[in-house]
C-alpha cells in the first residue's frame, strides 16, 4: 500500500531537483528547497510503516508510542525544512541588499544538463547495487543518489554563498530519503540529531553569510579567495 | 458508427473549432482584465474580412513568400487528420504516423520562417532567427512524449502501439495505471510545447506591436489578405492540434457514445483555451535569454518521464 | 557515570556563557578540563563504562584517545588566561564558551558506539569550534569559517551517507537494520561486500575531509592560519583525531568482514597522497601558521599510512603517532601564536630573528620544527621510525621508501622557512605591538615539550600496555 505511496513523492522530489537547478530566481530556490524538504518529512511515518521487514524477522507491531514520536519528528522535521530554515536564510539576506538572482559558474542550461544526465546515471547505477526485492520501491536509492548529486552540482556550481547553504540542504534532503530504508538503525532520536544538527549549521552558516554581506556588499565565492596557496 | 461519418464528423470539426479557440482565448483575457472582450465569434469575423481583401506583395518576395501560408495550413490540416480526436480512429493513420506528425509540424514552420526571410527585411529574419531556435529546443520535447507514448502504450499491450491512434487510443487509462508519473511529466511538458509552438506568453506576447519583442508575430508582418487569413486560420489549427493532444493525454475517459465521446472532447479542448488564457492573465513574457532555460527544462521533464518509463 | 564526561564540559559551557566578568571567565576553560581529566581518570580506573545499552562505549581505542585528548586540552587550556589577557578587544565569551563544548562533543564522539550517534557528535565539533576560528573578526578570518564550516559539513554528510549504507548493508544479509558498532562487527562477516565498499569510500572521503587528508584538506591550512593560536592547537590537535578514530571505526568493521586488504590499500594510497601533497604545498610557504597546518596534512597522511601498512606493530605506532604529533602541534602552534602576537604579522618575508625578539617562544618554535620532523630525542622520532620499520617488515618496500623521501621533503621546505624566521637580527616592525614571553604563555608550551621529550625517551608502561589494548583491538578479527 505505502510503496504506491511513496513512488510520486520522490518522483515530486526528484522533478524538485530539475526546478532547483533550472530556475534563476533565489527566491523561488529556496521555496522549492523547502517544498522538497517538506514533503520528504511528511513521507516520512508513511515509509516506516510500510516497508515490509525481511523474512525471518518478526514484526513488531507499531505502539502508539512509536507512532507518536514517528508523528512528531515529522511535524519537526516539516516545520525546520519548511519553515524555519527558509526564514533563517531569506533573513540572512535581507539586511543586504542581495540580487535575488541566482549567479552559476558554468550557466544554468549546462548545469540542469548535468543534473539530468547524473538522475540518468543514478536510475542506471541503482541497479547495480543490489536491493532487498520486494522490500522497497526501486525509486528510493536513485532518487537519494540524484538528490544528493543535486546538492553537488549546486554546491560546485554557484557563486553566491546562499546557494552552496542550499545546495547543502538539497544534499542532506538526499540522505534522508536514504534513510526512510532504515528503520530500527536510524531510531528517532538519532533523527532528530540529525535534524537539530542540520538546523544549526544552517543558523551558523546564515550568520555567517550575514557577516560576509557586511564585509563585502556583493559577495560571491570569487571575493572569499583572499586565502590562497 | 459508420467509419465514414465519423470521419466526416472529424473533418468537420478541425475545420470549423479552431478559431472559436483564439475567441475564447481573448474572452478569458478580457474577462480577467475586468473588460467585456470581443465577441466569441470573432476569429471568424476576421478571416471572412481578410478573405474577401485584395493583396499586395512586395517586389523583394518570391513564389516562397506566396507558397508559405499555403504550406502552413496544409501541414496543419494534415498533422490535425493524424491525430485521433473524439472518436477511436483517425481518419489519415498508420504504423509510425507519429513520426510523420513531427514532421508535418515542422515543414509548417519551415516554410513560414523561409516566407519571412523570403521578404529580405530585418525584422522577419530576427523572428526567424528566434523561432528556429526555440523550435530546436521545442521540438525534441514533442518527440521525446511520443517516445514516451510509445513505449507506455508498449508496456500496456496495445495492438498498435506505434500509431498516435493507439498510443492516444482506447487504452490510455490502462496507460496511465501502468506508468501515471511519465504520463503526468510527458503532460506537463507537451502543456509547454503549446504554449511555445503557438506564440503564447510566456514565450512571446501575441498582442505585442513592438516588432522587437515579437516571434511569431514578426514573421507573418508582410502578409495581407487572403494569406493572412491562411496564416491566421492555421495558427488557429496548430493551436487545436496541440489542445487537442494535451486534452486526449489528460481525459482518458472513453464510452461507447460517439456524441459523448466528442462533446467530452470539445469541452475538454474549449477548457485548454480557457486555461491557456489564464496563464497568459496571470504570467508576464519571460525575458529571451531566460526562455531555453524554461524549454530545457521541460526537455528534462520528459527526457526523465523517459528515463522512468525505462528503467520499470 | 560516561554520560557525565560529556555532561561536565557543557555545563561548564553553559557556566562560562553566564558569567558576566571578561577576567575571569577565561579560568573556566582550564577548570573545566582539570574536571574532565579527574573524570576521564576515573572512568580509566573502572573495568567496563557504558551507558544506554552500548550506544555509548568506552573501548580500549577509546581510552587511548580519550586520555590524549583530555591531557591535551588541559594544557592547550592553560594557555586560554595568558592569551586572553593580551586581547582585550573582544569579548571572549563565545570563544569559551565553544572551547568548553567541543571538549565535550569530542568526548561523545569517542565514547560513542552507535555510528549515527557519533556523526551528530561530529558534526557538532564542526558546528562548535566555527565560532572559535572567527574570534578575530576580520575578513580572512571569515572565509576561513566559510570554507571550513561548508567543506568540513559536506564532508560529514558524506559520511552520513557512508554510515546509512553500512546499517543498509546489514539490512541486507538478512537481519535488523543497525549502526551500533557492537552489532556492526559482530555482523560484519555476512555484510553484502558492494554495499561495504561504498560505505567505506563513503566514510573515508567524508571523515577524511574532517581529518586533513588530501585531497580533501583544503579548508584546513586557512582554518588553521587564521584562528588564534591555541584555537589551531585544539584543531590540530584534538579535531583531527576525533575524525581519524570514525575512519577506524569503519576500518574496524571492513576488517572484521575481511575486506580488510581492500580499505588497507585505500589508506595507503590517500596516506601517502596526503604526504606528498603536504610536502608539495610546504615549500616556499609564506606563513607560519601555514606551514605548521600543511604539516599537520602531512601527520594525518602518517596516520592513514600507518593503518593502511596494518599489523600490529604498525598500529601500535600509528597510535603512538596520535599522542607525540597531536602534543608537538600544541607546541608547535602555541609558540607560532606567540611570534605572530609579538612580530605582529604572519608573513615570513618580514619575519626574522625570533629567536632574539622572543627567546622562550623562539627556542620552543625552532624544537618543534626538530621535533615534529622527526629528530631525537623527542617523541615523534619514536613513532615515526616504529612506522618505517613496520613497513619495511610488512615488505611494503615501495611505501617505506616514498615515506622516507617524503619525510626528507617535509624537512627542507619546513626548514628552510622556520631557520630564516629564526635567526638573524629581528627588524623593527610597526606591527609589533611589545609582546614579551610571559608565564601563562609560556608555561603551557614548556609542559607539552617536557611531554614529548619524555615520551620520546622513555614510554611509561601503562601508556605501552593501553596502546597494545587498543591495537590488539583494533586488529583483532
Amino acid at each position: 500500500m505505502s510503496i504506491q505511496a511513496v513512488d510520486p513523492v520522490l518522483v515530486l522530489a526528484l522533478v524538485l531537483n530539475f526546478f532547483i537547478l533550472a530556475n534563476s530566481q533565489l527566491r523561488m530556490v529556496v521555496f522549492a528547497v523547502a517544498i522538497q524538504g517538506a514533503i520528504l518529512g511528511l513521507m516520512y511515518p508513511i515509509a516506516h510503516q510500510g516497508f515490509n521487514p525481511p523474512a525471518g524477522v518478526a514484526v513488531e507491531a507499531i505502539g502508539a508510542l512509536t507512532l507518536v514520536r514517528l508523528v512528531l519528528l515529522a511535524m519537526a522535521i516539516v516545520l525546520i525544512k519548511g519553515y524555519v530554515i527558509p526564514r533563517l536564510l531569506f533573513r540572512a539576506m535581507r539586511e543586504a541588499n542581495i540580487i535575488w538572482h541566482v549567479e552559476s559558474v558554468i550557466g544554468l542550461t549546462p548545469t540542469l544538463l548535468l543534473g539530468a544526465v547524473g538522475t540518468a546515471l543514478a536510475l542506471a547505477f541503482a541497479q547495480s547495487l543490489p536491493i532487498k526485492p520486494g522490500h522497497t520501491s526501486t525509486l528510493v536509492i536513485p532518487a537519494s543518489l540524484a538528490t544528493a548529486l543535486t546538492g553537488f552540482l549546486m554546491l560546485i556550481t554557484r557563486r553566491k554563498a546562499i546557494s552552496q547553504v542550499l545546495g547543502y540542504v538539497v544534499l542532506e534532503n538526499g540522505i534522508f530519503i536514504f534513510g526512510l530504508l532504515l528503520i530500527e538503525a536510524v531510531p528517532v532520536l538519532v533523527e532528530f540529531g540529525v535534524l537539530l544538527d542540520l538546523f544549526v549549521g544552517v543558523f551558523v552558516m546564515g550568520i555567517i553569510i550575514n557577516h560576509v554581506n557586511r564585509s563585502f556588499p556583493a559577495a560571491t565565492s570569487e571575493h572569499l579567495s583572499m586565502l590562497r596557496e | 458508427m459508420n467509419t465514414i461519418l465519423l470521419n466526416m464528423i472529424h473533418v468537420a470539426v478541425v475545420l470549423t473549432v479552431p478559431p472559436l479557440l483564439l475567441g475564447v482565448i481573448n474572452k478569458t483575457k478580457a474577462w480577467f482584465a475586468g473588460r467585456r472582450g470581443p465577441p466569441v465569434l470573432q476569429p471568424y469575423y476576421d478571416l471572412r474580412k481578410l478573405i474577401v481583401k485584395g493583396s499586395v506583395f512586395s517586389e523583394t518576395t518570391t513564389w516562397v513568400f506566396r507558397f508559405g501560408p499555403v504550406v502552413g495550413l496544409a501541414t496543419a490540416l494534415v498533422a490535425a487528420a493524424i491525430i485521433p480526436l473524439g472518436q477511436r480512429d483517425a481518419p489519415l493513420s498508420f504504423v509510425g504516423d507519429m513520426i510523420l506528425f513531427a514532421y508535418v509540424l515542422s515543414l509548417g514552420r519551415f516554410f513560414t520562417m523561409a516566407a519571412a526571410l523570403d521578404t529580405g527585411s530585418a525584422f522577419e529574419g530576427m523572428g526567424s532567427a528566434r523561432e528556429a531556435t526555440y523550435g530546436c529546443l521545442a521540438e525534441p520535447v514533442l518527440l521525446f512524449g511520443l517516445l514516451v507514448l510509445a513505449k507506455v502504450s508498449m508496456m500496456a499491450g496495445v495492438s498498435e502501439s506505434l500509431s498516435m491512434n493507439g498510443m492516444l487510443g482506447e487504452s490510455l487509462t490502462k496507460e496511465w495505471s501502468v506508468a501515471g508519473a511519465s504520463m503526468l511529466l510527458v503532460l506537463i511538458s507537451w502543456f509547454i510545447v503549446l504554449l511555445v509552438e503557438n506564440s503564447r506568453i510566456p514565450f512571446d506576447d501575441p498582442n505585442t506591436h513592438l516588432e522587437l519583442t515579437m516571434i511569431h508575430e514578426v514573421m507573418v508582418l508582410d502578409h495581407c489578405g487572403p494569406a493572412l487569413a491562411m496564416i491566421l486560420y492555421g495558427a488557429a489549427v496548430r493551436l487545436f492540434i496541440f489542445a487537442a493532444l494535451v486534452v486526449r493525454l489528460a481525459i482518458p475517459l472513453q464510452s461507447g457514445f460517439a456524441l459523448w465521446n466528442w462533446g467530452l472532447f470539445l469541452v475538454g479542448v474549449l477548457a485548454v483555451a480557457v486555461g491557456v488564457g489564464i496563464v497568459e492573465s496571470i504570467m508576464a513574457r519571460l525575458r529571451l535569454t531566460v526562455i531555453p532555460n524554461l524549454l530545457v527544462g521541460a526537455g528534462v521533464l520528459v527526457a526523465f518521464g523517459l528515463v522512468l518509463v525505462l528503467s520499470h | 557515570m560516561a554520560i557525565w564526561l560529556v555532561l561536565c564540559p557543557v555545563l561548564f559551557a553553559g557556566v562560562a556563557f553566564a558569567v558576566p566578568s571578561e577576567r575571569w571567565r577565561p579560568w573556566l576553560v582550564p577548570l573545566g578540563a582539570a574536571m574532565h581529566l579527574a573524570l576521564v581518570v576515573l572512568c580509566l580506573q573502572q573495568p567496563e563504562v557504558t551507558a544506554f545499552q552500548h550506544w555509548l562505549r568506552l573501548d580500549p581505542l577509546g581510552k587511548v584517545f580519550l586520555l590524549f585528548i583530555s591531557v591535551f586540552f588541559l594544557i592547550c587550556a592553560s594557555y586560554t588566561p595568558g592569551y586572553l589577557a593580551h586581547d582585550h578587544k573582544r569579548s571572549n565569551r563565545v570563544l569559551c564558551t565553544c572551547l568548553l563544548l567541543s571538549l565535550g562533543t569530542m568526548t561523545l564522539v569517542i565514547i560513542s558506539h552507535h555510528l549515527g550517534l557519533m556523526w551528530i557528535a561530529v558534526e557538532a565539533t564542526t558546528l562548535s569550534t566555527a565560532p572559535c576560528i572567527y574570534f578575530n573578526h576580520n575578513p580572512r578570518s571569515l572565509e576561513a569559517t566559510w570554507k571550513y564550516l561548508l567543506i568540513c559539513s559536506v564532508g560529514i554528510a558524506l559520511a552520513l551517507m557512508g554510515s546509512f549504507f553500512l546499517a543498509y548493508a546489514s539490512l541486507f544479509s538478512g537481519e535488523h537494520s543497525t549502526l551500533l558498532f557492537d552489532d556492526l562487527v559482530r555482523l560484519a562477516p555476512k555484510l553484502d561486500v558492494r554495499w561495504l565498499h561504498v560505505a567505506f569510500v563513503l566514510t573515508l572521503v567524508g571523515y577524511g575531509t574532517k581529518m586533513g587528508l588530501a585531497p580533501m584538506h583544503t579548508w584546513l591550512p586557512d582554518a588553521h592560519s587564521e584562528s588564534p593560536a591555541l584555537v589551531s592547537a585544539l584543531l590540530s590537535g584534538a579535531l583531527l583525531n576525533c575524525a581519524f578514530l570514525g575512519i577506524l571505526r569503519i576500518f574496524q568493521i571492513c576488517d572484521a568482514a575481511g575486506e580488510g586488504p581492500y580499505a588497507r590499500r585505500m589508506l595507503l594510497f590517500i596516506g601517502l597522497f596526503s604526504m606528498a601533497i603536504a610536502a608539495v604545498s610546504m615549500a616556499r610557504q609564506r606563513d607560519i601558521k601555514r606551514i605548521v597546518a600543511y604539516s599537520s596534512v602531512e601527520h594525518m597522511g602518517m596516520l592513514a599510512f600507518g593503518i593502511g601498512i596494518g599489523g600490529a606493530a604498525a598500529v601500535f605506532a600509528a597510535l603512538l603517532h596520535v599522542i607525540h604529533n597531536g602534543m608537538t602541534k600544541g607546541w608547535l602552534f602555541l609558540s607560532a601564536g606567540n611570534i605572530y602576537h609579538a612580530f605582529g604579522t604572519k608573513d615570513t618575508d618580514k619575519l626574522q630573528g625570533a629567536l632574539r625578539r622572543v627567546p622562550f617562544s623562539g627556542w620552543m618554535f625552532l624544537l618543534g620544527f626538530l621535533a615534529i620532523t622527526g629528530s631525537p630525542p623527542f617523541g615523534p622520532f619514536v613513532s615515526e621510525f616504529q612506522l618505517i620499520v613496520a613497513s619495511f617488515t610488512a615488505q611494503h618496500y615501495w611505501a617505506g621508501g616514498l615515506f622516507l623521501a617524503l619525510l626528507l621533503l617535509v624537512f627542507i621546505g619546513m626548514g628552510y622557512t622556520i631557520f630564516g624566521i629564526s635567526l638573524g637580527r629581528p627588524a623593527q616592525l610597526e606591527s609589533d605591538r611589545g609582546f614579551q614571553d610571559s608565564f601563562g604563555t609560556g608555561f603551557p608550551i614548556l609542559l607539552y615539550m617536557s611531554l614529548i621529550l619524555l615520551l620520546g625517551l622513555y614510554n611509561p608502561p601503562f601508556l605501552t600496555t593501553m596502546l597494545h589494548d587498543a591495537a590488539a583491538f583494533l586488529e583483532a578479527h
